[in-house]
């Protein structure tokens, strides 16, 4: 009773199986970036009329997520526009990986486009290339994928017009003047980080020579964090007029804290925030205004995008031009990127239009 | 007759063909198309390949429940090691044996201190996911060369076959081998139904246990290696909760989670029944919440059925013998 031949056989094998992958060494710096050009091929035809009965699917991070519902309502109106036959579906949870079936789904479905909102740029890559391949049109918005791997990528707002909106909302609500303390989410935030660099570039600029920057706390985006480091942004800077939280979890938390304490009303908040999240902390005052892009939009310009390409009234091009109805024209970018417009600003006179 | 009716294996490749059959008509002829072979091949890939070892350790009366943090550690260590300037034919052979000593852990943990398994591999859950955090962070590496990653995106030449499945199949026979028609086998069988009896006649149990953990770690690290590839991205939460579908997979192909009991013909049925139903709900577009609820009833019926027809067997043998 030894069990070693078999067993010896069985590791024999796995190691075979790897030394199959290759015999020459491949290293990170011996391989060449091998990644096949942009599919974009053939001339825009801007003339192009919208070709009627469009299979679009639409493929959110994750299904039952509040955001991405109100993005497909907007995507809705859009394929309704445009007499497009629009399909959302999606995984239930937002891994790298959970997209990949739904997109070689759209493939094998033969659909004219997909647009999604990619959990990971890359892991969603190998497949969004082999669906371009079978001839669908990739359009990506909210988060990007890899820019090979898609046609046209539909981005909320500049980081620019992002930070600007933010410093503007804060000069606003405290008149210009006095100590302000970001709060932000985790401290390597690709996003925030940005945003915050250009806050400070604004900050620095004479028109906002009143405001001071005293400190940015990290809340790391979870809820209990954010409302224990705003309180302890109040006891550390007594003089603290105003917070600019840029993401969503931190406004809310920031907010619920000020509200229920002395600090309400004298200390200004403002952010990126949703309206639902918003609307009591601004109809009792806490809040004056706070940003975010208007997701229905967002997903009304993508589809939209995508029944151009599947016309061939785009190709991706940087400075094609096409029309998308309600929002009017659009010019692309480069690497194939649309910019949606600045953020919507909501204050207590139009937030109750808004249901996300 | 009614024995050979009442088997697990054979009720599942009725239900393969059934699902077959459905798919095709209501797809429109969609299922059985090789594009869509080849993606439900693709899908299937990773969790084949780790249901192979984890049948042998179900069948010896264990469990090893940190195949997918396993397999994202094995991932991660790929990420690093690329970016540091290593080549891959280093890095795959150096990343099998991690997967390996991975699963000396788990082996030596549950046969030396004699811990239960299920207890041990939930720690190594969780241990091997934090070390994967630790060795990448939340960072995402996804620069490498078409040369690897066509192993998981393109099909073998002139055919449908993903070649992880080619891969899977060849590794299959070597396990069928290993378990039904060798002395090893026999072993992990013998254990399974009555460690104590194995022991006392003659068989290096623990020997045993170990050699089946350390070759699960292994198979997962291999697994590992495909998914990277697959999605040309090396994360260290690669693969989060796909222990649960290889342990459905295994479940459902009729290994008894008490061990001594299951064959490998019938966890690859199991597998490709669960991608495959997974399959023709998608490309029929069901919703979501629907498709959760059909893997869950099948995880019941897993458990369920087998236990059921084992009950049927007995009691027509019963009707029998008089």
């Amino acid at each position: 009773m030894t069990p070693r031949p078999a067993v010896t056989t069985l590791v024999l094998l796995l190691s075979g199986a790897v030394a199959l992958a290759g015999c020459s060494g491949t290293s990170k710096n011996s391989a060449q970036s091998n990644a096949p050009a942009a599919g974009s091929t053939g001339a825009a035809d801007p003339n192009a009329k919208i070709k009627e009965g469009l299979k679009i699917t639409f493929l959110p991070k994750a299904v039952n997520n509040p955001y991405f519902t109100v993005a497909q309502k907007g995507s809705d109106e859009a394929a309704s526009a445009i007499k497009a036959e629009l399909k959302a579906t999606g995984p239930s949870e937002a891994s790298a990986s959970s997209q990949v079936t739904y997109i070689n789904t759209a493939a094998q479905q033969k659909q004219n486009a997909l647009v999604l909102s990619a959990n990971d740029a890359n892991a969603v890559a190998p497949a969004l290339k082999t669906a371009r391949s079978q001839g669908v049109k990739v359009v990506t918005f909210d988060s990007d994928a890899a820019p090979d791997a898609r046609d046209v990528f539909v981005n909320q707002a500049t980081t620019q017009e992002i930070a600007t909106i933010q410093v503007k909302m804060i000069a606003d609500a405290t008149g210009g003047q006095g100590e302000i303390a970001i709060l932000s989410a985790t401290p390597n935030a690709t996003n925030q980080n940005a945003w915050i660099e250009i806050m400070k570039t604004e900050l620095a600029k004479p028109a906002n020579a009143g405001l001071k920057l005293v400190e940015t706390a990290y809340g790391n985006d979870d809820d209990q964090t954010s409302f224990q480091k705003t309180q302890g942004l109040l006891q550390a800077h007594p003089n603290l007029k105003g917070i600019i939280s840029p993401t969503t979890v931190g406004v809310a938390a920031a907010a619920r804290y000020l509200s229920s304490s002395e600090y309400k009303g004298k200390v200004a908040l403002t952010g990126l925030g949703t309206p639902n999240q918003m609307r009591d902390y601004v109809k009792d005052g806490t809040v004056k205004s706070f940003a975010l892009w208007d997701p229905s939009k967002l997903g009304y310009l993508a589809v939209y995008a995508a029944g151009a390409l599947a016309s061939g009234q785009i190709t991706g091009a940087e400075g094609e031009k096409f029309k998308a109805g309600d929002l009017g024209d659009y010019t692309l970018g480069a690497k194939g990127e649309l910019v949606l417009g600045p953020p919507t600003e909501f204050t207590a006179s139009n937030i109750d239009q808004f249901n996300f | 007759m009614l024995e050979r009716f009442a088997r697990w294996e054979t009720a599942l490749v009725a239900l393969l063909v059934l699902v077959a059959v459905v798919g095709q008509i209501r797809t429109g002829g969609a299922f059985l198309d090789g594009g869509n072979l080849f993606y439900l091949g693709l899908d299937i890939g990773e969790v084949a390949l780790i249901a192979l070892p984890l049948t042998l350790v179900v069948v010896s009366g264990e469990i090893d429940l940190s195949v997918a943090s396993v397999l994202g550690l094995s991932s991660a260590v790929i990420g690093e090691l690329w970016d540091a300037g290593w080549t891959l034919e280093a890095i795959l052979p150096t990343v099998i044996v991690l997967g390996a000593v991975c699963g000396a852990v788990n082996g030596l943990l549950v046969t030396r201190l004699g811990l239960p398994s299920l207890a041990v591999t939930i720690g190594t859950l969780a241990l091997y996911r934090g070390l994967a955090l630790v060795v990448l962070g939340d960072r995402a590496v996804a620069d490498f060369p078409s040369s690897f990653t066509d192993f998981g995106t393109t099909p073998v030449p002139g055919t449908w076959l993903p070649w992880p499945i080619l891969l899977c199949a060849v590794l299959a026979v070597a396990f069928a081998v290993i378990l039904h028609s060798s002395s090893f086998g026999r072993s992990v069988y013998a254990i399974g139904s009555n460690e104590e009896g194995a022991r006392f006649s003659g068989i290096r149990v623990k020997r045993v246990k170990l050699t089946l953990f350390v070759l699960t770690g292994a198979m997962s690290a291999l697994a590992g290696i495909v998914y990277t590839f697959r999605f040309s991205s090396a994360r260290a939460d690669n693969g989060v909760g796909l222990e649960l579908a290889v342990v459905a997979a295994v479940l459902l192909g009729g290994v008894s989670i008490f061990g001594g009991r299951g064959t490998l013909g019938g966890v690859l049925a199991g597998v490709l029944l669960l991608g495959g139903l997974r399959n023709v709900l998608i490309l029929d577009d069901v919703s979501t919440e629907i498709l959760t609820v059909v893997t869950g009833l099948l995880l019941l019926v897993s458990v369920l059925a087998p236990a059921l027809t084992a009950r049927v067997r007995t009691s027509s043998t019963g009707r029998r013998s008089p």
